[in-house]
């Protein structure tokens, strides 16, 4: 069976997958007790409000009817209409996303090398000291409350010492890089420990695997079979790894965004979700879990093509 | 004989000492627990008393951690606080655990339509990063904690489910569940003695990392407006409250932030430290 096959028996898998998503996102605005047209007007409108938009946005219909409808739009790359900013909500993201692209990538760049330099460091002894410390550093990181530190980040490193923007995005790649340094920090300090897990893991399973075994036979240096036996083998299951953390990122981002100010997606939704505007909340959960889905995807069929004994 | 059984019982006591990160993980749950439960016997002030003559005092002997900027005492209300994030990684834990217990015990068991149904309903909600859905859900239902934790139920216990149920798959084949069925026991009674006793062990253990994380969640939201509602102290809600105050008192934000941690390692200690007596009780 071909690469070729085997993903496009994937993306037939996905089909379900996708409709469920589209599902539980319509769902979303009925979940509220009472009248969508209610939460969508808000606790102040008058009667003849909530009337005309109970009419406007299709609510009086069956529920199956109004499905069908949001099924239709989505299928024209509509995912609804902003309330506040009157825009479609596509046009939104499309403004909003950059700064949030930006930012996971800018995370994933910043955790690579000191968990490579971690997790190397730990299963070279496993269980040693050098393991623990590195171990319980890894548990101290992951119970940090991201925005605290975000805030405790931009008041000494920002404000005290000024060294950093402490918020906005600016202008151009490298005032991107210099404004979005403390956000990317701030959630790459509890990234870091989740990847050294997985990868530290990894190198140690690999190690007692049987070719490194058959490496040591032929006499290879304990050297050579770590650099070119062991890690090229233990950085397939950690990058897989990674289609699964994007969404980890992506929900440690958006409170990030909030804390420093980045006009990214997570401030967006933040305040639609304040500012009651349902349809941008709604089309941004439908958004996050469609991209998180794809992630995974373009990371599956990337393993696979890297190593053909994968199986998709 | 003596000296063997001696031997035996050193043996024995080894095996059976607590694990470090354990003992660490007994002495700060215990200790903020105990805070908790006597925060009116340990807290120097109300929590809630507001002194316009002390508005943002820095930490001194009267107030260890400073006052905020109304006056509120900062150490009374973290440690009043700590009720309400105690509370919470429990009320935010136990119902998805019940829940997906119940559905992947059933759903592993007798396999089938119904299993087919929870696993793609796990993939659905898997494909949703968790702090959206979360947020999505409570932002719709309104904020409070309440609903924080509806929202827990609705998209936590596909975990839970899939870990029992992955569980329940190697235990349901194995001997002795064959024996008690061969000998006749209720269907209901396998399931309940022979199964789930022995496919709780690793729901435990991320039962208590997840604690961790519901903690953090629950914090974030109160941050956000949406968790716990002021005027109630809860470590999120005073982290927010200091926020547009961090240039002239930073501890208003920092102490909360320190009393979040260190529950947060309590846990993370804790779900150490049962990993480390399983893997033991395995080896043996």
């Amino acid at each position: 069976m071909g690469h070729l096959q085997a993903i496009l028996q994937r993306l037939l898998q996905l089909i379900p997958v996708l409709l469920g998503i589209t599902i539980v996102a319509f769902l979303l605005l009925h979940l509220a007790p009472g009248d969508p047209a209610r939460l969508l007007a808000g606790d102040r409108a008058s009667a003849e409000t909530i009337a005309a938009i109970r009419h406007q946005y299709g609510l009086d219909l069956p529920l199956w009817r109004q499905f069908l409808t949001y099924m239709g739009n989505l299928l024209q790359g509509d995912i609804g209409q902003s309330l506040r900013f009157q825009r479609p909500v596509v046009e939104l993201i499309g403004q909003f996303m950059w700064p949030t692209l930006f930012l996971v990538s800018y995370v994933v760049v910043l955790s690579v090398p000191p968990t490579l330099i971690l997790a190397i460091t730990s299963a070279r002894k496993p269980g040693g000291l050098a393991d623990q410390i590195i171990r319980l550093i890894g548990v101290a990181g992951l119970t940090i409350p991201v925005f605290w530190l975000g805030i405790m980040m931009s008041r000494f490193f920002g404000v005290a010492l000024g060294w950093f923007p402490v918020s906005g995005y600016g202008e151009g790649f490298l005032d991107h890089l210099h404004h979005l340094f403390l956000p990317a920090l701030s959630t790459a300090i509890w990234f870091i420990p989740v990847l050294t897990q997985s990868l530290r893991a990894a190198l140690i399973d690999k190690a007692t695997a049987d070719f490194a075994t058959a490496a040591k036979a032929q006499g290879a240096s304990q050297r050579d079979i770590f650099w070119s036996t062991v890690l090229p083998n233990a950085v397939l299951p950690t990058l897989n790894l990674l289609g699964v953390l994007v969404a980890f990122i992506i929900g440690g981002t958006i409170i990030v965004e909030m804390v420093y100010a980045v006009p990214g997606l997570g401030t967006l939704m933040i305040k639609s979700l304040l500012g009651r505007d349902y349809y941008v909340v709604q089309g941004l959960t439908l958004v996050f879990a469609v991209a998180t889905v794809l992630i995974t995807l373009a990371v599956d069929v990337l393993t696979a093509i890297i190593d053909p004994r994968v199986k998709l | 004989m003596a000296v063997i059984s001696l031997g035996n019982d050193a043996k024995v006591r080894r095996g059976r000492q607590l694990p470090w990160t354990m003992i660490m993980a007994i002495a700060i749950l215990g200790a903020w627990i105990l805070l908790a439960a006597g925060a009116s016997l340990v807290a120097p002030y109300d929590p809630d008393a507001v002194d316009i003559m002390n508005m943002m005092a820095s930490p001194n002997a009267q107030h260890w951690f400073g006052t905020d900027q109304v006056g509120r005492d900062v150490f009374s209300r973290v440690i009043y606080a700590a009720r309400v994030d105690l509370f919470m990684c429990v009320a935010g834990v136990v119902p998805p655990l019940m829940i997906g217990a119940t559905i992947g015990l059933l759903s592993g068991y007798f396999g089938g339509f119904v299993d087919g149904f929870f696993m793609r309903l796990y993939d659905i909600t898997a494909a949703f990063p968790f702090f959206v859905l979360v947020l999505a859900i409570v932002g719709v239902l309104g904020p409070g904690l309440t609903n924080y934790f509806i929202s827990l139920a609705l998209v936590g216990w596909v975990t839970y489910a899939r870990l029992v149920r992955a569980e329940v798959l190697t235990i349901r084949d194995s001997e002795y569940v064959q024996a008690a069925r061969s000998l006749g026991y209720a269907t209901r009674i396998i399931l309940l003695r022979h199964v789930l006793p022995n496919a709780f062990g690793p729901v435990i253990a991320y039962a208590v990392s997840d604690a961790v994380l519901v903690m953090l969640a629950g914090a974030s939201l109160g941050f956000l407006g949406m968790g716990a509602q002021p005027p109630l102290a809860e470590w999120g809600v005073m982290i927010s409250d200091g926020q547009p105050f961090v240039q002239q008192a930073w501890w208003i934000c920092f102490f909360p932030g320190i009393a979040a941690i260190t529950l947060g390692l309590g846990l993370a200690f804790l779900g150490d430290g049962l990993a480390q007596i399983r893997r033991r009780q395995v080896a043996q």
